[in-house]
């Protein structure tokens, strides 16, 4: 999908906070210098573009009780890198799901961000996906400090 | 069995809000009174929750979440070992470019990792010589992805069974 200066312009505004009033994209669409149904146009079309994952709401999961995440890497025989990845995308405590590369000190091709209440879940979660998809080869990075966690701005200012 | 306890401030109600637009978000004109709808209360009272709940911190965004690649962006994933006496140092530079979205200090020899959103590979290559470079960095490992089984950040929060 070819993004002409006005999607730039309209991706710049949704990328943002939608405003807690009754009529959030009408008052986005002024922005913009749109129609509210325009915009609502827009939106369709970039979601069937693959553009836009959805619109949704972005939360800080400590303060909704998910005070623990840890990243785990697991070894996977490339022959069964699909099957576990797909096993892997189904534990509802995983948020995200990738194939990466290797290297001789990172041999861990499957990587998967895990989130729970405290530690020790997510150890217990580790230690269910590693036996539901029989890979024992894993490591498991707790989070310790977060230093950013920020949305990408794309296309401002 | 839903309990309201120190550790644990959401409501029932708010988690069962929260829960519905995690995920989607209504697309339409009056999009608070269409959750309203779906939860039984007022467009008044959806809003007034979400104020809330946004005032709280416990929401730290609404709107579009878009895929960087196809808005022609290259993302990646980078880990680093960085020397424990200048991880702070290190993290604060990582963290000052404007394309490093998260950036966590981990339990492991590979202790910072950061993900980076660049305009161009052009671009991201320059990044990472130049993280590669700072004080302290012993070694950068670049982990663009290769195949996305799954991106999404959906939580039960209905509460209940965990």
């Amino acid at each position: 999908m070819h993004l002409a200066d006005l999607d730039k312009k309209i991706i710049a505004h949704l990328q943002g906070d939608l405003p807690l009033c009754r009529a959030p994209y009408a008052a986005v669409a002024k922005e913009a210098g749109i129609s509210e149904e325009e915009l609502l146009q827009k939106i369709a079309d970039y979601l069937a573009a693959g553009i836009l994952r959805r619109m949704g709401t972005i939360l800080r999961h400590h303060l909704a009780g998910f005070t623990a995440n840890a990243m785990c890497g697991w070894s996977v025989p490339p022959e069964r890198v699909e099957e576990v990845g797909r096993l892997f995308a189904a534990f509802p405590q995983a948020s995200h799901v990738y194939q990466r590369p290797t290297y001789p000190d990172w041999p861990y091709n499957i990587l998967t961000m895990l989130h729970g209440r405290t530690d020790a879940e997510l150890e217990l979660t580790a230690r269910e996906m590693s036996v539901s998809a029989r890979i024992s080869d894993y490591t498991l990075l707790h989070s310790m400090r977060e230093f950013k966690k920020t949305s990408m701005n794309y296309f401002a200012g | 069995m839903k309990q309201k306890h120190a550790a644990d401030p959401l409501s029932a109600a708010d988690r069962e809000l929260l829960n519905l637009i995690q995920i989607d978000f209504p697309r339409t004109s009056r999009p608070f009174a269409e959750l309203g709808r779906q939860l039984g209360l007022n467009e008044a009272e959806v809003l007034s929750r979400l104020k809330e709940l946004k005032a709280d911190g416990i929401i730290r965004r609404i709107g579009g979440i878009f895929a960087s690649e196809k808005l022609g962006f290259v993302s990646t994933l980078v880990a680093l070992q960085v020397e424990e006496s200048v991880l702070e140092e290190v993290a604060a530079a990582v963290s000052s470019y404007d394309g490093v979205t998260h950036n966590y200090e981990r339990r492991h020899k590979f202790n910072l990792w950061f993900t980076l959103v660049a305009a161009s590979d052009e671009d991201l290559r320059r990044i990472l010589n130049e993280v590669s470079r700072l004080p302290g960095v012993a070694a950068l490992r670049n982990l663009p992805a290769v195949r996305l089984f799954k991106i999404g950040v959906n939580f039960d929060l209905s509460g209940g069974e965990t």
